[in-house]
């Protein structure tokens, strides 16, 4: 029999709040165990929760990206259960009545694109953590976490595969960055997906019994649990077994699922509005200033960039993979003009890419500016220096090597028209020109000394010369290398060859 | 001194006449000398007590004293105040020292107010007699093989027996006025969101709401002054201009001297005097409602048809915040936990089994019960309902009228225990005091004359939304023609 795959995900985003949701403490990471847990966070008789706005804003700039419905009024709902790590015995979260409703990513995979369509996502309280090692058979609480403000994001039972369903956590992970409402530091546990897996007989309308799978906290984690799932799955029911509603966990070290707990022993969390708080009524006029603020969307971005700018859906998926890239090549076409836009492309998906890749960090921590990128391209375009020349001054920049800035000539008249001068700071301009000084990379432009050049190149190659003119091109190339050699290799390969082409037709 | 007002009691300290360490040290001498015989309070500490005295006395004699400067306050139990132990009447927090003031205490120190001490009550406020707390039953002044009321027992019986000037309260379902009533005192419950919730401890959040409690209208004013106000740190706290209630009760009467209350109308619900009030209240508020319209008060006869709901639709919401509130008492954080336990769930069984009393458990488990999966609409849902139909009530009667007076309880202080074996019976003490705040509304009781035992009977004077000072206004009027409220019991001279 074939099967088919159903998946569906509802992942934790950690809201990227000073403080948390219900308190004025900190959400910091990494503190020591219990130093941001205030008298809310920890429960003390008599306290209670505030909103914190920034949630809320950062909620609804979720609602907005997803082209969801943003609530106008939504309630806050306890979800009673007991367990040392939460200190009220009820979590915070929404219930009937979540912030935002509907919504859909599209994900692209080897088969094409596709749209996942959310069910909704609510705030909720995140609970504190529980320690079991070091505690002498006891465990230890660490209350930090208590309180910090989470988006549940619930998707349809929409992908098919764990390929699908590991496009539309990157895609996710992506925009909640973009959108700047979550870091998305998966190890740090500010993203989390739980995956709910079912298989059916291929055909099948009906959905199979589903187990869930808890607390997925990276990409890879994700696609190996829905792998082995699926198969676990399959195998059960081929078997003739049924498969039983469940919550497992993922062993990263065995690479199989385990039970946590079936239906049977799940909870009865007598959900109910919480009374401390009010009803949370979005209005019209913050909703227009969030649309108002919301930055240009990855999906329209990666739409625009291959028309725009003439570039491969590669490249404009490389650049769009986060808002910190996208804005790093906008920066350099807007200084150096859209002609330009491909090689600046190149630039970032190629050396920067890979220098950042090497280093281990991210282009927002690049020592080489955008602008400072853009000017060593207009460094080559105006035939200053060389392509291959331009990768040692970039590497040059990039370990900060000979950029101390001495005062240098103007730059020169020669740049295309569309890149403007003024659209670069002296010290970024400086700093290339420095370089390219300091390695003694200039080129050989003036077409006086070129002409010198190439006038005695011919005079001690007639040979060549007498073979170019009986059609033979390939010793034209003989007399550009002589050239190049002669200028020891700074000769401006285009100038060389336009001055050649002159002399010999003249 | 015994019997003065806040006023008198602060012009004697502004006068110089007194100090607020000798005012508190003789509110602490009675404390030693009458507390063994009422159990009103908990938890007494002369020297912190004296040390805000003092610290009042320097405000006075830097000439910044305000209306409460250096006047000692009984604080119920329920209020958490920094270094005092706040146990809310319970086992589960018999050591729970608070590391924080409530906003009403915070407001109460920074008015120069003297904490007297922390008064008992019914554990965790549960209750309508103050027997329930872990501490044993508070004795009513009057009488001592009576209750005193509930759950604000102590605060009732500390101002009654003379003890302290005026206390603090919380009332959920009555248990300011209802103390206050079968006290001999005065009580009010503000409209919801006029106090901060901050700091009280929770029992049903959206009923909860602290208020004043003393000898006269007019101390409940200046104490509500103080204690109202808005406040971040509480979401349903309402941020509002702020009102002097003293001086509502200066100004001029609408009506003319003989009859300064001319042209109110006073609503009287036929359902407030069904069966099962008591003749002998019945015929104390009869008298206060004809001293109401000698003083130029209209009586209107209306009806609030859901009353006979209010009882069962309170016992089904308070239980269910309260089961979700409580569980935050779990022994792992603070408070008591259970010697000997084999794995967590027994922890919690065995530190909640032994920490809690029966009545705290019997709403735990009803609370519980009513929110579980499948009877979730038919109780806790439909009680919601019920409280949007009372609340309608009232809307339609105040068309009709400005307040509405009747009993604040169906009969006097009954016998301590003869009512512990029968919770529904005790409930139904709730009657007439439930529905204002399951509407949100303010409601307060004043003594209104004395019933079967020489037991006395309280009046309820209830309003919309807001009318605190036209409530104590009216009260005001009532206790300036009649002396119920000076009444002191016997043998507490």
């Amino acid at each position: 029999m074939d099967w088919e795959t159903v998946i569906g995900i509802e992942t934790h985003a950690q809201l990227s709040t000073a403080s948390k949701i219900f308190s004025g403490a900190a959400t910091q990471f990494g503190a020591a165990p219990n130093a941001q847990a205030c008298a809310v966070d920890i429960a003390l008789p008599g306290v209670l929760p505030v909103l914190n706005k920034g949630a809320v804003e950062r909620a609804i700039r979720f609602g907005l990206a997803v082209g969801a419905t943003v609530n106008r009024r939504s309630v806050f709902a306890r979800k009673n259960y007991f367990y040392p790590d939460l200190p009220k015995g009820y979590q915070i979260s929404q219930y009937e009545l979540p912030i935002v409703t509907g919504g859909v990513i599209k994900i692209r995979t080897g088969n094409g694109e596709k749209t996942v369509r959310l069910t909704r996502a609510h705030l909720e309280e995140d609970a504190g953590k529980s320690l079991h090692e070091d505690f002498h058979g006891m465990s230890g609480i660490d209350l930090n976490r208590a309180g910090t403000p989470l988006l549940e994001i619930v998707t349809e039972p929409d992908m098919r595969s764990a390929e699908e369903a590991v496009a539309y956590a990157k895609e996710l992970h992506r925009l909640v960055r973009w959108i700047g409402i979550c870091d998305g530091n998966m190890q740090e546990g500010s993203f989390r997906c739980d995956a709910n897996v079912s298989v059916r007989p291929k055909g099948s309308t009906v959905l199979g019994t589903r187990r869930e799978i808890k607390n997925l906290n990276s990409f890879r984690f994700l696609q190996q649990a829905i792998e082995y799932e699926v198969r676990w799955q399959i195998e059960t029911l081929q078997s003739g077994d049924s498969i039983q509603q469940a919550t497992v966990l993922f062993d990263p070290d065995t690479g199989e699922t385990r039970m946590m707990r079936t239906k049977e022993d799940a909870h009865d969390y007598r959900y109910f509005p919480d009374p401390d708080l009010l009803p949370l009524d979005v209005s019209a006029e913050l909703l227009a200033q969030i649309l108002q603020e919301q930055p240009e969307l990855p999906q329209a971005k990666l739409e625009r960039y291959q028309p725009d700018f003439g570039l491969s859906a590669y490249d404009a998926d490389v650049l769009t993979q986060s808002r910190e890239t996208a804005e790093y090549f906008e920066d350099m076409v807007n200084r150096l003009g859209s002609p330009e836009a491909k090689v600046c492309a190149n630039w970032i998906t190629g050396e920067l890419a890979a220098a950042l890749n090497r280093a281990g960090i991210d282009i927002t921590q690049s020592p080489v500016s955008s602008e400072q990128l853009a000017w060593l391209i207009a460094r080559i375009v105006d035939g200053t220096i060389s392509s291959s020349a331009a990768k040692d001054v970039f590497q040059s920049l990039w370990q900060r090597k000979n950029v101390a800035v001495a005062a240098l000539s103007a730059p020169p008249p020669s740049l295309r028209a569309s890149i403007k001068v003024d659209n670069f700071v002296s010290t970024a301009r400086e700093e290339v020109d420095n370089i390219i000084e300091q390695l003694g990379l200039k080129q050989i432009s003036d077409a006086g000394a070129l002409e010198k050049v190439i006038a005695e190149i011919l005079a001690a190659n007639p040979k060549s010369v007498e073979e170019f003119r009986a059609g033979k091109e390939k010793a034209f190339n003989a007399l550009v290398g002589q050239a190049m050699k002669a200028t020891r290799g700074k000769g401006n390969p285009a100038r060389i060859n336009e001055i050649l082409k002159k002399k010999l037709a003249g | 001194m015994l019997n003065s007002t806040l006023k008198q009691l602060s012009a004697l300290l502004t006068q110089k006449k007194l100090s607020s360490a000798e005012l508190t040290q003789s509110c602490l001498d009675r404390v030693a000398r009458l507390n063994p015989g009422l159990n009103a309070f908990l938890t007494v500490d002369a020297d912190r007590s004296l040390a805000q005295a003092r610290a009042a006395d320097a405000q006075i004699a830097a000439g910044k004293a305000q209306p409460l400067t250096g006047i000692p306050v009984a604080h119920k139990d329920i209020f958490c105040a920094k270094g005092w132990r706040t146990t809310c009447g319970s086992k589960m927090l018999a050591n729970f020292v608070s590391p924080y003031d409530a906003h009403v205490v915070e407001q109460l120190n920074a008015a120069g107010a003297v904490i007297l001490g922390k008064t008992n009550m019914d554990e965790f406020a549960m209750g309508s007699s103050s027997e329930t707390g872990f501490w044993g039953p508070v004795k009513n002044p009057w009488d001592r093989t009576r209750v005193a009321g509930g759950s604000s027992g102590g605060s009732a019986a500390a101002v009654a027996a003379r003890i302290a000037p005026v206390a603090i309260g919380t009332d959920t379902g009555g248990s300011i006025r209802q103390p206050a009533a079968f006290s001999g005192i005065c009580g009010l419950k503000p409209t919801y969101g006029v106090v901060s919730r901050y700091g009280m401890v929770a029992f049903a959040s959206s009923l909860d709401q602290g208020g004043p409690m003393g000898k006269s209208a007019e101390d409940l004013a200046l104490l509500l002054n103080v204690m109202a106000g808005f406040d971040a740190r509480d979401s349903t706290s309402l941020e509002r201009p702020a009102e002097d209630y003293a001086r509502a009760l200066e100004a001029p009467p609408a009506g003319d001297r003989a009859r300064p209350l001319g042209g109110l109308r006073i609503g009287v619900p036929k359902e407030y005097f069904g069966e099962g009030l008591g003749s002998d209240v019945a015929a104390a508020v009869e008298a206060a409602l004809a001293q109401f319209e000698k003083l130029g008060a209209k009586r209107i006869a209306i009806s609030l048809p859901n009353t006979g709901l209010s009882v069962p639709a309170y016992y089904v919401i308070a239980p269910a915040e309260a089961s979700s509130n409580l569980s935050r008492f779990d022994g792992v954080r603070y408070g008591y936990r259970a010697a000997e336990y084999g794995d967590l769930a027994d922890m919690y069984a065995k530190s909640r089994a032994q920490g809690f009393g029966a009545e705290v458990k019997r709403r735990i488990l009803i609370g519980t019960y009513v929110l579980s999966h499948g009877y979730y609409d038919a109780y806790y849902l439909k009680a919601q309902k019920i409280r949007r139909l009372i609340a309608q009530d009232f809307a339609e009667a105040y068309k009709q009228c400005d307040l509405i007076m009747g009993p604040t309880a169906p009969s006097v202080a009954f016998a301590l225990g003869s009512m512990s074996s029968d919770p529904v019976q005790m409930y139904l003490n709730d009657i007439y005091t439930t529905a204002a705040n399951l509407a949100g509304l303010p409601a307060m009781s004043i003594p209104c004359g004395f019933g079967e035992g020489g037991m006395p009977a309280g009046l309820q004077i209830a309003g919309n939304y807001f009318a605190e000072a036209r409530m104590l206004g009216a009260a005001h009027q009532y206790q300036l023609a009649t002396d119920w409220h000076l009444r002191q019991p016997a043998g507490t001279e």
